[in-house]
């Protein structure tokens, strides 16, 4: 019964949370006020530990949430509750999109969200920068490394991987 | 069967290194899905990206899905859906069992800052190599670029969400369109 109900309570979340894991956040505080299933302290160490560990900040939320309310099984079934409308919409949209890509109209559109996706990608960039980029050091960890990965391009896992000894290193 | 395994393992990578939000996923897809594996070109990735953006649901789920369906129609979409959240179940399931070692691990801290240092950096470089390409390719360059600047002001000057900004900048993409047929 709790399995059937944390998939349902998380297929919603998923069909709602429109742009993105932060998104979420909102709805599982609603979460908490409905069902017993965690307290609000436990939420704000689950975000904590969504934003740092790897895989989608959303995605990290849901298991997190279903594993505090029922172990394992809880934290697999609300990640499956959480994605399944995506795959769902996505299918359709997919479809839609591989009849329609040549049509000019579409190409038109997709020519002018391009650019706007850039913005868009630009103020997440700036807000990451903003509690990141706090010191003279990860400004100039910042530089350093942009340097490098536009002269060598390389897998972005051995960046990350790189980054991480770099701030264990210089106790960042 | 084997670009499905092929499929799932690149989308599980994908799902280990990437940190923060939907939009540290973009490089990570970008070196393995458009230059390793050439299964997507860059123009699908970000148009995905967009769609991704304005439809239910996580984006870095619906940009995974949205490129399994496109290699191997509804199991393709399946098995990268499942590719990454698969290392989230498996990490997180540990974390919380172990809880307060994590959260108040100094070498823990170091290393996330670290590691948010470099996706600041590897965003910079991806944004860069997109503009590039993007002004490269446009066929209304002047009209493009305003649209960038007005999406930019937009998003920083009020609070009007990422939805709205795609859709508006969708109408104006029209406007050459509707200008020429106003001349007829």
């Amino acid at each position: 019964m709790i399995y059937l109900q944390l998939f349902f309570e998380f297929f919603k979340i998923g069909l709602f949370a429109i742009g993105g894991g932060a998104a979420t956040i909102p709805f599982l505080f609603d979460l908490s006020e409905k069902h017993n299933w965690f307290s609000v302290e436990e939420l704000t160490n689950m975000i904590a530990v969504a934003e740092s560990t790897p895989g989608p900040i959303g995605v990290n939320m849901a298991t997190f949430a279903g594993f505090q309310t029922a172990g394992i099984t809880g934290g697999l079934i609300a990640t499956l509750g959480l994605v399944t409308p995506s795959v769902i919409i996505i299918i359709m949209v997919a479809k839609l999109l591989k009849c329609y890509a040549q049509n000019p109209n579409v190409q038109i559109m997709l020519g002018a969200i391009r650019p706007a996706v850039l913005a868009l990608i630009l103020c997440a960039l700036m807000q990451i920068a903003k509690i990141s980029l706090n010191t003279g050091l990860s400004i100039g960890v910042f530089f350093i490394l942009t340097l490098l990965m536009l002269k060598y391009k390389k897998s972005p896992i051995l960046y990350i991987i790189l980054s991480a000894v770099i701030g264990i290193v210089l106790k960042i | 069967m084997d670009i499905l395994i092929k499929l799932f393992c690149s989308f599980f990578k994908i799902g280990l290194f990437t940190f923060g939000g939907g939009y540290a996923i973009l490089p990570l897809l970008k070196s393995e899905v458009v230059e390793k594996q050439k299964w997507l070109t860059e123009d699908e990735l970000l148009d995905y990206f967009s769609i991704g953006q304005c439809t239910p649901g996580i984006i870095a789920v619906n940009v995974a899905t949205f490129s399994g369906y496109k290699l191997k129609g509804i199991i393709g979409a399946i098995l990268t859906t499942f590719g990454i959240i698969c290392p989230s179940i498996i990490i997180i399931c540990l974390i919380a069992s172990l809880l307060n070692l994590y959260i108040d691990n100094q070498t823990v801290e170091h290393a996330l800052a670290g590691i948010r240092i470099g996706v600041c950096a590897l965003i910079s470089v991806l944004i860069f190599d997109m503009a590039k390409k993007i002004y490269k390719q446009s066929r209304h360059k002047k009209l493009h670029f305003s649209i960038f600047l007005l999406s930019l002001m937009l998003l920083l000057l009020t609070d009007v969400s990422a939805v709205l900004t795609v859709i508006s900048a969708s109408v104006i993409g029209f406007l050459p369109k509707l200008l020429k047929r106003g001349q007829k």
